[in-house]
């Protein structure tokens, strides 16, 4: 079971209480109140409106602003459903936020995506849970037949005209599926190949319907939005990224786990104040502040805070709030290892240059770890990277391309010791 | 016929969930392997006919999924996490020795077909690293006793 957060806030205040996975245990903290309000007295154009002056963005790693992407649905034909689906696929190396709310706040997510469902006018949600996850399915499980009884969902949910219906769709281990198209591919039957944009999922989604994606953290925030408003919610976080996240430390930390805080907490006050800083006296190397998708910081660049608008003034992202953090004995050609062989590993092999691309990239670092890197391995690594980066169909392939660019640009004396002294100059550090 | 009576009812409750056929295939194939340990080419067949696609798009999923697989596998499928968080924390030391103890190769199953040693990236529980997933279960702030005790508990 997912430890509750150290820091905890709206999201997460009653994760540590097992009743509020119940639904009378989440209605007694007012639960579903908020939802029965929109769906019998409010407009779909008055959600899109809240959404839109909220600044809410996706916090799925792209970070797209959820009313303006709600906006995006048609008008309702007759032969054409609207469907909602929920991006469960949390399979980001260094993530496991939306683990926690699955297992632990089941039902405030089931309300988020009430509200959602009811606004971009969809007769059904498709809950797309990875399949690894196999403790927040079965609480999912749980809590959306409790939801079904308890008239929640149903032909008229929660007593209003709003015939809604929840269906739970298991993954099978396919990082790739996190990608929206890809995992719309993957509920059709599919192996999850992402898909050519445009059209974009608002015109053809899942089984060629009008759809809207949403991660799981988005829609938990999406009920406290509605109930306590606007000014409210943007009175955490920055002009243009409000409200709090959960950032997930992991690594070489004191206190690994998960913090609830406002977006735009410095990364240092993370590491340091918050998470207790690197443990076993060691001192900090570098930081990756947003998962493995995310450029690496080096130590001396972690006074930023933590948003896309600040993190992009430093070349990397937020990504999925995943602080990864690498102490001083830390190999950073090792790491380019690891990360590389997941890319070369998750690649759906769709484009040329990402299958082939992640392989060969992988099978250069694995060299140079071992002592049989050559100078002109460099250049070419950065020449793979140009290749990947922005020439296939998703962005998977920016993904595996970004973090080992930025431990080219950050430590390439690294690699260059491995190179000059042909073996890996950090014994200490975590094996392979 | 590998597919019985039962196991198909539960594969037709799957198919009627979604507004086409074919949005039922991965829950099928998950209630496949569950029931009979893995998707065999029967299987795959007899999947095919009722979701009226190639035989060859059934092993296409069971191949590009990391979940499915076409022979059994141990009883326990033990899977230690190596992603970066966990391998920072000593993931691949665990997996070496609990291999050495097991007596087996990382992705072999042991003689007595009890249990499948094998790696897999990122199950989302890095600040308790390192941790393994046995079947449904997840293992976490584990040590190399620990997570040897719970192998030798193992059936």
């Amino acid at each position: 079971m997912h430890r509750a957060p150290h820091i905890t806030g709206y999201l997460t205040e009653h994760c540590e209480d097992d009743a509020y996975a119940t639904l009378a245990g989440f209605r007694e903290r007012g639960g579903y109140a908020t939802a029965e309000q929109v769906l019998c007295r409010q407009s779909p154009q008055q959600v899109i409106d809240t959404l839109r002056e909220s600044g809410l963005q996706g916090r799925g790693g792209a970070g797209f602003g959820t009313g303006q992407k709600w906006s995006f649905m048609p008008e309702r034909e007759a032969e054409r459903p609207h469907y909602l689906v929920c991006n469960a696929d949390e399979s980001e190396p260094g993530s496991f936020k939306d683990r926690l709310l699955m297992e632990r706040a089941p039902h405030l997510l089931l309300e988020g995506i009430l509200i959602a469902a009811f606004t971009i006018r969809a007769e059904k949600t498709f809950l797309y849970v990875r399949g690894e996850y196999g403790e927040a399915f079965r609480s999912l499980e749980r809590a959306i037949e409790e939801a079904r009884q308890g008239g929640v969902f149903g032909q008229r949910s929660l007593g209003s005209a709003f015939a809604h219906e929840v269906v739970l769709v298991r993954g099978a281990g396919a990082y790739i599926c996190g990608e929206e198209t890809a995992l719309l591919e993957s509920l059709e039957g599919k192996r999850g190949m992402p898909r050519l944009k445009p059209p974009y999922p608002a015109e053809c989604g899942a089984f060629g319907m009008p759809t809207t994606v949403n991660n799981v953290e988005t829609l938990c925030h999406v009920p406290h939005i509605v109930e306590k408003g606007v000014a409210w919610f943007r009175s955490f976080g920055t002009e243009e990224s409000p409200g709090t996240t959960l950032f997930g430390v992991s690594g070489h930390i004191e206190r690994p786990g998960l913090y609830e805080l406002p977006l735009g907490t410095p990364l240092d006050e993370i590491v340091f104040e918050h998470a207790g800083g690197v443990p076993n006296g060691r001192k900090l190397k570098a930081v990756i502040p947003g998962g493995v998708s995310m450029a690496v910081l080096p130590a001396g660049q972690l006074d930023v805070p933590m948003t896309n608008e600040f993190l992009r003034e430093r070349q990397t992202g937020l990504g999925t709030g995943g602080v990864i953090v690498m102490d001083d004995t830390t190999c950073m050609v090792r790491t380019a290892c690891v990360i590389s062989h997941f890319f070369r590993d998750e690649s759906c092999g769709q484009c040329t240059q990402c299958r082939e691309g992640t392989g060969w990239i992988n099978r250069i670092v694995q060299r140079i770890e071992r002592g049989g890197g050559r100078l002109e391995d460099l250049a070419i690594l950065k020449d793979l990277c140009g290749t990947l980066e922005g020439q296939t169909v998703c962005a998977f392939a920016d993904a595996a391309a970004w973090p080992v660019r930025a431990l080219l640009r950050h430590f390439v004396q690294d690699f260059q010791s491995h190179i000059f002294e042909a073996r890996c100059p950090f014994p200490g550090s975590f094996e392979l | 016929m590998v597919i019985e009576h039962a196991l198909r009812a539960r594969i037709d409750a799957e198919i009627s969930r979604f507004p086409e056929r074919r949005g039922g295939l991965l829950g099928a194939l998950h209630r496949v392997q569950q029931e009979l340990g893995s998707v065999s080419l029967e299987a795959s067949l007899e999947l095919a006919e009722i979701f009226e696609v190639f035989p060859v798009e059934i092993q296409e999923l069971v191949r590009f999924y990391n979940l499915f697989h076409d022979t059994p596998r141990g009883r326990y499928p033990v899977n230690v996490c190596t992603g970066l968080p966990c391998a920072l924390r000593g993931a691949n030391e665990l997996l070496r020795r609990l291999a050495a103890h097991l007596g087996v190769r990382v992705g072999d199953t042991t003689a007595d077909g009890r249990i499948c040693l094998g790696r897999e990236e990122c199950l989302g529980a890095c600040a308790n690293s390192p941790m393994m997933r046995i079947g449904d279960r997840y293992h976490e702030d584990l040590d190399f006793e620990r997570a040897r005790d719970i192998l030798d508990a193992l059936e």
